[in-house]
C-alpha cells in the first residue's frame, strides 16, 4: 500500500541516487542482474558501481543498438539484464532491436530511458524524448511505467526485476517532487488514487502530477473539486480505474511529459471510446518538437503548468451534459 | 589566414566557445575545446563559405556529427560574422537560436542537425552524394568523435562512402581519447582507427590536430587523392587550453564558476600576446 504525503514538498537527493542504490542492492541479492550502460555512467550516477563491479556493470560504449541486441541475448541465457541510456536512444534509436530482440523473442529485458521529456532541459530538442511512450505502446507485451517520485522509483525498480518481461522505464534523473510516503508499495498496472474529488478526475504521471496537484488546490479555490490519479503505469493502462473516474466525476484530464500523441492521454482516451462517454482534454507537447531552455521555459512552451492544467479542466467541465 | 592567424584564430574560438557556455554555467567543455583549431582552419582559410549567404549554393558544407560541441562551431560563426558575438550570450536560454547541438533549422551557417551521435557520418555521405549528382563544385567536412564512433551507424556509413567512391566527402575524427564516461580504452577501444578506415577503402592519415599548417596539409593532400573518401585522423587533447579542464580527468561536460571562466579567458588572452609575439 501506499501512503501520500500531505504536504508536497521537493525530494531531498535526486532519482538517479536512488537508482544507483538500488540497482547495487538488487544484485547483491540476485546474482542475475546485470547493468548496462551506454558511456552514460557519470550522467545516471552509476561509475561507482562500474568500477567496484566490473564483473557486473558493462559500459558497452556509444553503441545501443548493440546494447539492447547483446541484454537480448544475456537475457535468453537466464539474466535480468537492465540497460540505460537517455530516453531517446533507448527507444527510437533501438526500436528494431527492442521489438524483434528483445519482445518478439519473449525475453526479459528492462530499458531504462532518462530524462524523460523536458527535463532533457539544456541538452535540447534532440535529446528530449516525447515519443518514447508513444513507440513503445506499439510493442505487444511491453510493460510501461514512469517512476514518480524516490519511493516509487525503489519499488518499482524490484518489482520489474521480478516480473519477466520487457521493461521500459521513465527515469528522471533529477529531484522529484516527494509525493509518496516512505516505505510506500505499488502495485504495476493500478493506477494511484493521490486526491479525492467529485467534478473532475486528472490523470498525470511524471513531473507533472504535482502540477496536477497545485491544480487542484488552485481549482478548489474556485469550488471545483479535482480527484488527482497517478497513472504511473502507462502500459497496460488501467482501465477499470479509467472507466470509474468517467462513471464517478464526468469529466477527465490527462496531463503528461510527453506527446499528447499516443502517450498517456491516448491510452486513457481509448478507453474512454471504446467504453462510456465522457468528456476529456490531453495535456502535454502538443505534436510538436522539444527545444533546449529551462525547466520553467518548457513547462510554460508545452502548455504543462498547473495553470494549464486548471484551464483544461474547466473547458472540460465545461463540455459535461446537461 | 597565415599559421599565426590561425593559431589567434583558434584561441579566439576557444574563448568564444567559452563565453558561450558561461551563460548557462555548464556545457560540453572538453570536447568544444579539443576542435578548435579545426574549427580555425575550416572557416578560417579552408571552406567555400560566405556569412552573408549561409544557404550560398556551391559553398563547402560542415557537418558536425558530435552535435554537443556546439559552441566551438557558434564561436567560430559569430567571429566570422553570421552572427553577431553577443548573440553567444543566448546559447541554451529559451527561445535561443543556438542551442546546446548544431539545428540547422534554427542557426544560421549550420548545414545539418546533429545531436545523435553517429548520424552525421549518413549525412554528411548523402550531402556529398547530393552535391556530387548536382554536379556542385564543393567539398562536404565532417567531424565526428572518437567515442562516437563506436556507433555501427559510423561503420555502416564507412563502407558505403567507400563504395560510392565519394572523395569530396573529407571527415575528421576528434581521436582525444575520451568519451563520456573516460577513455575509450577502457570502455570501448577503437584501436588503430586510421588502418581500420583504411581498410575499409579511404584514404586515411593522422595528424596532430593542434597543428594548423599539418591540418591544412592533410586536407590539401586529401584533395588530390581520387576514388576514395578521406578520413583525417586528429591526434587532440581533450579540453585543450581551457585552465579548467585540461588537466580534469572527466571533463566531458562540466560546470564552471566566473573565477573558473575569467582564468581560462585571462590563459587565452595571454597565449594570444605570445603568438602575436612569435613565442609560440
Ligand atoms: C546516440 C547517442 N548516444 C549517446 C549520446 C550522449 N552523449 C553525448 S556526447 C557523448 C560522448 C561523446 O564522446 P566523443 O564522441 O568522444 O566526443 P568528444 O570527446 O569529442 O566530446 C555521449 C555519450 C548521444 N548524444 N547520442
Amino acid at each position: 500500500m501506499y501512503q501520500v504525503e500531505e504536504k508536497i514538498s521537493a525530494e531531498k537527493q535526486e532519482m538517479r541516487a536512488v537508482f544507483a542504490k538500488v540497482i547495487d542492492e538488487m544484485a547483491k541479492e540476485d546474482d542475475r542482474v546485470i547493468y548496462m550502460d551506454c558511456d552514460l555512467m557519470n550522467s545516471i550516477g552509476m561509475a561507482k558501481y562500474w568500477k567496484e563491479h566490473p564483473d557486473k556493470a558493462v559500459n558497452c560504449g556509444i553503441q545501443e543498438a548493440n546494447m539492447i541486441g547483446a541484454a537480448a541475448g544475456m537475457s535468453a541465457t537466464g539474466l535480468i539484464p537492465f540497460t540505460h541510456t537517455f530516453g531517446t536512444f533507448a527507444t527510437r534509436r533501438v526500436m528494431d532491436q527492442v521489438y524483434v530482440s528483445a519482445a518478439y523473442a519473449g525475453l526479459n529485458v528492462k530499458i531504462i530511458g532518462s530524462d524523460p521529456g523536458i527535463t532533457a532541459t539544456l541538452n535540447g530538442g534532440t535529446h528530449m524524448p516525447l515519443e518514447d511512450i508513444g513507440m513503445m505502446r506499439c510493442i505487444p507485451e511491453v510493460t510501461i511505467v514512469e517512476p514518480t517520485d524516490c519511493t516509487m522509483l525503489a519499488d518499482i525498480l524490484r518489482k520489474a526485476k521480478d516480473t519477466y518481461g520487457v521493461f521500459y522505464i521513465r527515469l528522471s534523473r533529477k529531484k522529484a517532487d516527494k509525493i509518496y510516503k516512505d516505505g510506500s508499495e505499488f502495485e504495476i498496472g493500478k493506477a494511484a488514487k493521490i486526491r479525492e474529488g467529485k467534478d473532475v478526475t486528472i490523470f498525470a504521471t511524471g513531473i507533472c502530477v504535482s502540477e496536477a496537484l497545485k491544480a487542484a488546490e488552485l481549482l478548489e479555490k474556485e469550488g471545483i473539486q479535482a480527484a488527482v490519479s497517478n497513472m504511473f503505469t502507462i502500459k497496460p493502462i488501467d482501465k477499470e480505474t479509467v472507466i470509474q473516474a468517467a462513471k464517478e466525476t464526468g469529466a477527465i484530464v490527462t496531463a503528461e511529459n510527453h506527446n499528447i500523441i499516443n502517450g498517456l492521454g491516448s491510452a486513457v482516451a481509448e478507453v474512454l471510446a471504446e467504453n462510456v462517454c465522457c468528456p476529456m482534454e490531453r495535456i502535454g507537447a502538443k505534436d510538436r518538437f522539444g527545444e533546449v531552455g529551462d525547466m520553467e521555459y518548457l513547462k510554460k512552451a508545452m502548455g504543462m503548468t498547473a495553470e494549464d492544467i486548471a484551464s483544461a479542466v474547466k473547458r472540460t467541465i465545461a463540455r459535461k451534459e446537461g | 589566414m597565415n599559421a599565426k592567424e590561425l593559431n589567434i584564430f583558434a584561441a579566439q574560438i576557444r574563448r568564444a566557445a567559452l563565453r558561450a557556455i558561461k551563460k548557462v554555467g555548464a556545457g560540453h567543455v572538453g570536447g568544444s575545446m579539443s576542435m578548435a583549431e579545426l574549427m580555425a582552419v575550416l572557416y578560417g582559410d579552408v571552406m567555400k563559405i560566405d556569412p552573408a549567404n549561409p544557404k550560398m549554393e556551391d559553398r563547402d558544407w560542415l557537418i558536425v556529427s558530435k552535435g554537443h560541441c556546439g559552441p566551438a562551431v557558434y564561436g567560430a560563426l559569430a567571429l566570422k560574422g553570421y552572427f553577431d558575438v553577443e548573440e553567444l550570450d543566448t546559447v541554451n536560454r529559451g527561445g535561443t537560436r543556438l542551442p546546446s547541438h548544431c539545428d540547422m533549422k534554427r542557426t544560421p551557417g549550420i548545414d545539418m542537425s546533429t545531436g545523435s551521435l553517429g548520424q552525421g557520418m549518413s549525412t554528411a555521405i548523402g550531402a556529398a552524394w547530393g552535391s556530387r549528382y548536382q554536379k556542385r563544385d564543393n567539398y562536404i567536412y565532417l567531424v565526428l568523435g572518437d567515442g562516437e564512433s563506436e556507433e555501427g551507424q559510423v561503420w555502416e556509413g564507412a563502407l558505403f562512402a567507400a563504395q560510392q567512391k565519394l572523395d569530396h566527402l573529407i571527415a575528421f575524427i576528434d581521436f582525444n581519447k575520451k568519451q563520456l564516461d573516460g577513455f575509450l580504452t577502457d570502455i570501448c577501444d577503437l584501436g588503430d582507427i586510421r588502418k581500420k578506415f583504411e581498410d575499409f577503402g579511404w584514404d586515411a592519415k593522422e595528424v596532430d590536430g593542434h597543428d594548423v599548417e599539418a591540418l591544412e596539409k592533410a586536407i590539401e593532400d586529401a584533395k588530390k587523392v581520387q576514388g576514395r573518401p578521406h578520413m583525417i585522423v586528429m591526434n587532440t587533447i581533450k579540453g585543450k587550453d581551457c585552465t579548467f579542464a585540461e588537466d580534469v580527468l572527466y571533463n566531458h561536460h562540466m560546470s564552471f564558476n566566473q573565477e573558473d571562466y575569467e582564468a581560462a579567458i585571462a590563459a587565452l588572452d595571454e597565449k594570444i600576446d605570445r603568438i602575436k609575439a612569435g613565442e609560440v
